[in-house]
């Protein structure tokens, strides 16, 4: 009871359940490429906020919808004449415009702005923190479920399919696995810094790792180090949480790089 | 019954047809090869056995509970995916340490358990890829192009294991391969494919045929002229392959 009244317990405990989901998930965005498509989920949900208070419905669900229709839209539209970054450039910043233009129509008295888009974990209340955990809980429970058959099918579609593995099942898994994450996340690094948790974590975990499974693992220490880190230097530092975060992350990734360079590469 | 009946089938991608009315099937034990030149529609024929590919018309049953162990034709392990041999044969069915060490020893890959992926040459590759294949029981091994980037005598020491592993495990095979003449001696029936199956049978009898020439000439025994080819030709004969296999003792060597 009490120990979730402090708001930087509160706060703490968001960042480490958004990082916990966002490691593994991370990991497939790294092994996939799917960094951009991240990018234009993420780029979505601002849309998703303001059609959200539009519509009068919860910001949660309007972030979701936005975030599943946007990577609904890009698997429909790859492969029919753009190439895909160009695409995914294309609809993650138009997105971005739509959603930052339609906040603004919803008038700026309702919307802290800059909240949504890089984040504010001291702001997360209780309710905040029963949606993180749930969205994370049930993202890990999802990777848990599928993930032997997510690693087969990213290593190659059709020796999952002759193991009776649908691919596109399993890409369906991930896309509504990163809407999740991007929903939840929102409170603690905001639109425009999610993928940076999801990215840079695994990334740094890559040298130290023999197996998918130990990759997943420490870039989840990494992503919980920066999110509690973060909070530390940005209370003494009196920067933004969310971008103070990401920073750490970046510099441990630029460490981990280091020393991966070093003894050339996990053995 | 036949392990797998392929009828009447027709393949269309981006707007082509690929292939077209063909019609076989692999029997349990038995090892088929297709040859066929570039852009023959092979590796199609294979997706669309793996259920990878819908047919636009005609069918692919595979007999009920059938396995199919799978070897694809390249497999690019991205650099940022950290895997071990080991927890590769692991995927998607967790195995023991004494099956991935049997399966491994089986496919001439043995002691390569701990070693990453993303480092193994293109030989020991394909062999970590096959006692993958075989962790799963296969009924029926399928391979495309399984000995690219080996050396010959690689590809043909491949070959003789996977005459072996069909000796042992009794299962059927079905692969795609460009050196024709190091696989069609370790071939039970030979089906030469462009679009649609040109001719079939022993591979005595395909090496003979003159649709087996007019896409790959005369030369040792055809070994040399996979390159070119000019075969926008319909020639329409019945493909009886029960009076093929037959012929094919007779056939000149």
């Amino acid at each position: 009871m009490t120990l979730l009244d402090s708001f930087l317990t509160r706060g703490a405990l968001a960042g480490i359940g958004v990082a916990l989901a966002a490691a593994p998930l991370g990991c497939f965005v790294v092994w996939r490429r799917m960094a951009y498509f991240g990018d234009a989920t993420a780029h979505a949900s601002i849309l998703g906020v303001a059609l959200a208070l539009m519509l009068q419905v919860p910001v949660l669900a309007g972030v979701l919808a936005a975030a599943l229709l946007m990577s609904g839209a890009v698997t429909l539209l790859a492969g029919r004449g753009h190439a895909v970054d160009t695409l995914l450039g294309v609809m993650a910043h138009s997105a971005l415009a739509f959603g930052l233009v339609a906040v603004g129509l919803v008038g700026t008295l309702r919307i802290d702005l800059m909240g949504y888009l890089v984040g504010d974990i001291l702001s997360v209340g209780k309710t905040d923190l029963a949606v993180i955990w749930g969205g994370a809980l049930l993202v890990l429970g999802l990777l848990w479920w599928r993930w032997s058959a997510l690693l087969t099918a990213t290593l190659n579609p059709d020796l999952a399919r002759a193991a009776g593995i649908d691919p596109k099942r399993e890409e369906l898994v991930l896309t509504v696995a990163l809407a999740v994450v991007v929903a939840v996340a929102i409170k603690v690094v905001g639109v425009l810094l999610i993928v940076a948790l999801l990215l840079i974590p695994a990334a740094a975990a890559r040298p130290f790792s023999r197996t998918p499974e130990r990759m997943a693992g420490i870039a989840a220490a990494f992503g919980a180090v920066s999110a509690l880190g973060g909070m530390q230097a940005a209370y003494l530092l009196d920067t933004q949480t969310g971008p103070t975060i990401v920073c750490l992350a970046a510099i441990l990734f630029a460490a981990s790089s280091a020393i991966g360079a070093v003894r050339g590469g996990a053995r | 019954m036949s392990l797998a009946q392929i009828r009447n089938l027709a393949v269309r991608l981006g707007g082509q047809t690929v292939l077209h009315d063909v019609t076989f099937a692999i029997d349990p034990g038995e090892i088929v090869t297709i040859v066929g030149p570039n852009g023959s529609g092979k590796s199609t024929l294979l997706r669309a056995i793996l259920g990878a590919e819908r047919p636009s018309a005609g069918s692919v049953t595979l007999r009920p509970g059938a396995r199919i162990g799978y070897v694809p034709q390249k497999l690019h392990v991205d650099p940022t995916l950290p895997i071990t041999v080991r927890r590769f044969l692991s995927l998607p069915h967790r195995v023991t340490d004494a099956e991935a060490r049997a399966a491994l020893m089986e496919a001439g890959a043995d002691g390569l358990a701990r070693r990453q992926m993303s480092r193994l040459s293109g030989g020991q590759f394909q062999r970590v890829l096959l006692a993958r294949a075989l962790l799963a029981r296969p009924d029926l091994l399928i391979l495309d192009e399984a000995t690219q980037g080996m050396d010959q005598p690689g590809s043909a020491a491949f070959y003789r294991l996977i005459e072996r592993v069909r000796r042992e495990h009794g299962c059927a095979v079905l692969m795609v391969s460009h050196e024709l003449h190091v696989v069609m001696a370790a071939s039970d029936r030979v089906i030469c494919l462009n679009g649609h199956i040109c001719c079939e049978g022993a591979p005595e009898h395909v090496a003979s045929a003159p649709e087996y020439r007019a896409l790959f000439g005369t030369g040792t025994k055809g070994a040399l002229a996979l390159y070119r080819h000019e075969h926008h030709h319909s020639h329409d004969h019945s493909h009886d392959h029960d009076h093929d296999a037959q012929s094919g003792g007779g056939a000149p060597r």
